[in-house]
């Protein structure tokens, strides 16, 4: 993309100014590498939703955002219903929900170094990952609406997590305001059989090891210390939120006409806030972060299980688990009112600051944990929500390195049996169903991590905690 | 309507994959629109696995839309449903399209991890590039980004 497109802010805030029938300006934050390697659609995407109604202060884009469908990746947006907001299905995407959580070890590299195959091989037999893995859970039509109104209380209470987890999880667990019965039969269908499983593509389960420490007090507050080892899962609603995404992306094209929207995109899809397929998919949407909470603390609770094989007295917990695919009503300051708006984060991580009331007694002092996915090779990064983050992109940061290259050039570029061989040489261990996918998942085929997170903490979206090394990568 | 259950012989490859900076466009062609879904959906199924899937079940869909471009997304979509519930790949596809309507057969076997090292999975496929169209040359072509 050429940044000349831009009106240049400052080294990492770009703007352009609304014309035609862009409502609000479109605010990019990042630095002008990261824009010159972003694809052109990224700005066409952005000035797109800058036309959506009842949009609010401007359409926000992340350092790390790529082309997507109607929103880009990392694109952020928030909608207010008192002056004619929309909720969007392309603005929140299929993987409705798909995040990340860290969990603490209090195991040091030099314990797991001695057990890294055995616990790499461990894992990957005991996680089912990659498409045709199979769920050792079968939900019947009671447990799964259960499970999409209760999310990550419920799968605690079947014994798949801990009480202790709730706390660390994005909205303590529960989505308030799911509706199972918005779920379509299809969409419930697609997941039956789905409950603990990891996905494919670029969902993973990484152990890592803190490689470094920017910020040593926060990384107290948060439990990280030089050489300890976490681990990170980073996966979704599965089939049943992509089933959602479909179904409503399909339903509001319709609506939007029907109301006299004018889409210059089709996967704009959006529906009024308060009209009835408006508030339907919120109540089918919601249903589904709840799955992928659930989700993700089944995923938590057979890594501990795995860990407890090997060390017998460990005790994981739970530092956060945030999603980065939501629409969420949250309070934010505009124009000097505090205004409920429907913020739409389409790969973005929600990054409230210090004092934050949602946050934990133990986090609310620090702010909450932003937890950055790198790739296989690269490392991911830690970061903290900063009070400026609000002002800046109603308290958004960046999801992850965001790709570089596409599936289709990393395929002619790697090979994945040689990634494999090349990242345990550097002593990470990769495992797999399938070589093809680590190599169009290649480390090369991500954007720079780093520059990505210092042009988030540059542009005052959240400050660099920790940085994290990969010792065994678990790829679906 | 009806159709045929015979399973058609091998299908040429007339398909293509293109590409997108974080999924993958697929493009299928054919003298007839049908034709064109048939092999798109092929591209569909090479997304997942580049092993051979025997076709050993059937599977049969219906799927209707307002025009031919929304059509073929129902198509996809419904095709990502039926691997997902059954947990199966599908090798060999033949299509029958009358006005709005679609008739499909599916034929393919459950996933076998080891033998189709499958790479990733299609969440869905989208609007974007979505083109189904007569082709200067005379043929037909069925496009769009499907999610993985």
């Amino acid at each position: 993309m050429d940044p000349a497109r831009f009106t240049r802010v400052d080294g990492t805030t770009w703007r352009v100014e609304p014309s035609g029938t862009m409502r609000v300006p479109v605010i990019i934050y990042a630095d002008e590498n990261l824009i010159q390697d972003m694809d052109d659609k990224v700005f066409e995407q952005a000035v797109n939703v800058a036309r959506l109604p009842g949009i609010v202060q401007a359409s926000y884009v992340m350092p790390d955002a790529h082309w997507g469908y109607g929103f880009p990746i990392g694109g952020v947006a928030a909608f207010d219903p008192d002056r004619g907001g929309v909720i969007s299905a392309g603005g929140v995407g299929f993987d409705i929900s798909c995040g990340v959580r860290t969990m603490l070890t209090g195991l040091s590299v030099a314990d797991i170094l001695p057990v890294q195959k055995q616990l790499a091989d461990s894992l990957f037999h005991q996680i089912p990952a990659g498409v045709g893995s199979e769920s050792a859970i079968t939900l019947d039509a009671a447990e799964m609406d259960a499970m999409l109104a209760k999310g990550a209380h419920w799968a605690v209470a079947r014994g798949w997590g801990e009480m202790r987890d709730l706390e660390r999880i994005e909205e303590q667990g529960r989505m308030v305001g799911a509706r199972p019965d918005c779920v379509s039969d299809r969409a419930k269908e697609r997941q039956r059989r789905e409950m603990g499983t990891l996905g494919s593509g670029n969902h993973y389960l990484e152990v890592q090891a803190v490689a470094e420490i920017f910020d040593t007090a926060v990384a107290d507050a948060f439990g990280l210390a030089q050489d300890g080892v976490v681990v990170t899962i980073h996966c979704g609603s599965r089939g049943l939120g992509h089933q959602i995404g479909t179904e409503f992306l399909k339903e509001m094209v319709v609506t939007a006409k029907e109301v006299g929207i004018d889409l210059p995109d089709r996967e704009l899809a959006c529906a009024p806030i308060d009209s009835e397929v408006g508030q339907r998919y919120l109540g089918a949407m919601r249903a589904a972060i709840n799955c992928a909470l659930a989700n993700r603390e089944i995923l938590g609770h057979y890594v501990r299980r795995v860990f407890a094989h090997f060390f017998p007295d460990n005790d994981l917990r739970l530092l956060f688990d945030v999603s980065h695919n939501t629409c969420k009503v949250e309070r934010h300051l505009v124009d000097g009112k505090r205004r409920d708006l429907f913020v739409h984060r389409k790969g973005a991580t929600r990054a409230f600051g210090p004092e934050h009331e949602s946050l934990p007694a133990a986090l609310r002092p620090v702010g909450q944990p932003v937890l950055i996915g790198g790739s296989m090779g690269t490392g991911s990064y830690v970061l903290v929500g900063e009070t400026t983050s609000e002002a800046k992109a109603f308290s958004s940061a960046c999801h992850g390195a965001g790709r570089a290259l596409s599936r289709h050039a990393a395929l002619k570029q790697w090979s994945g049996r040689k990634i494999v061989d090349d990242l345990a040489s550097q002593g990470i261990l990769i495992r797999s169903p399938s070589t093809r996918g680590v190599a169009e998942e290649a480390p090369g085929a991500y954007k720079d991590v780093g520059a990505v997170v210092a042009a988030a903490e540059h542009a005052g979206l959240a400050r660099s905690v920790a940085r994290l090394r990969p010792l065994i990568c678990i790829k679906g | 309507m009806t159709i045929s259950s015979a399973l058609p012989t091998e299908q040429r490859r007339e398909w293509e994959h293109f590409p997108h900076d974080a999924d993958v466009g697929l493009r299928g062609w054919g003298a007839t629109p049908a034709e064109a879904f048939e092999q798109a959906a092929l591209a569909l199924m090479a997304i997942v696995t580049q092993a051979e899937v025997n076709p050993e079940i059937a599977v049969r869909l219906k799927c209707e839309a307002p025009d031919l471009e929304l059509l073929f997304v129902e198509w996809l979509n419904a095709i990502i449903y039926e691997m997902a519930v059954r947990n199966m790949l599908f090798g060999r596809f033949l299509v029958r399209i009358e006005n709005d309507r679609l008739e499909g057969t599916l034929w393919g076997e459950p996933v076998d991890v080891e033998r189709h090292a499958p790479a990733c999975e299609p969440k869905g496929a989208t609007y974007t590039a979505l083109r189904v169209a007569k082709d200067t040359d005379g043929r037909w072509s069925a496009a769009c980004i499907v999610d993985v």
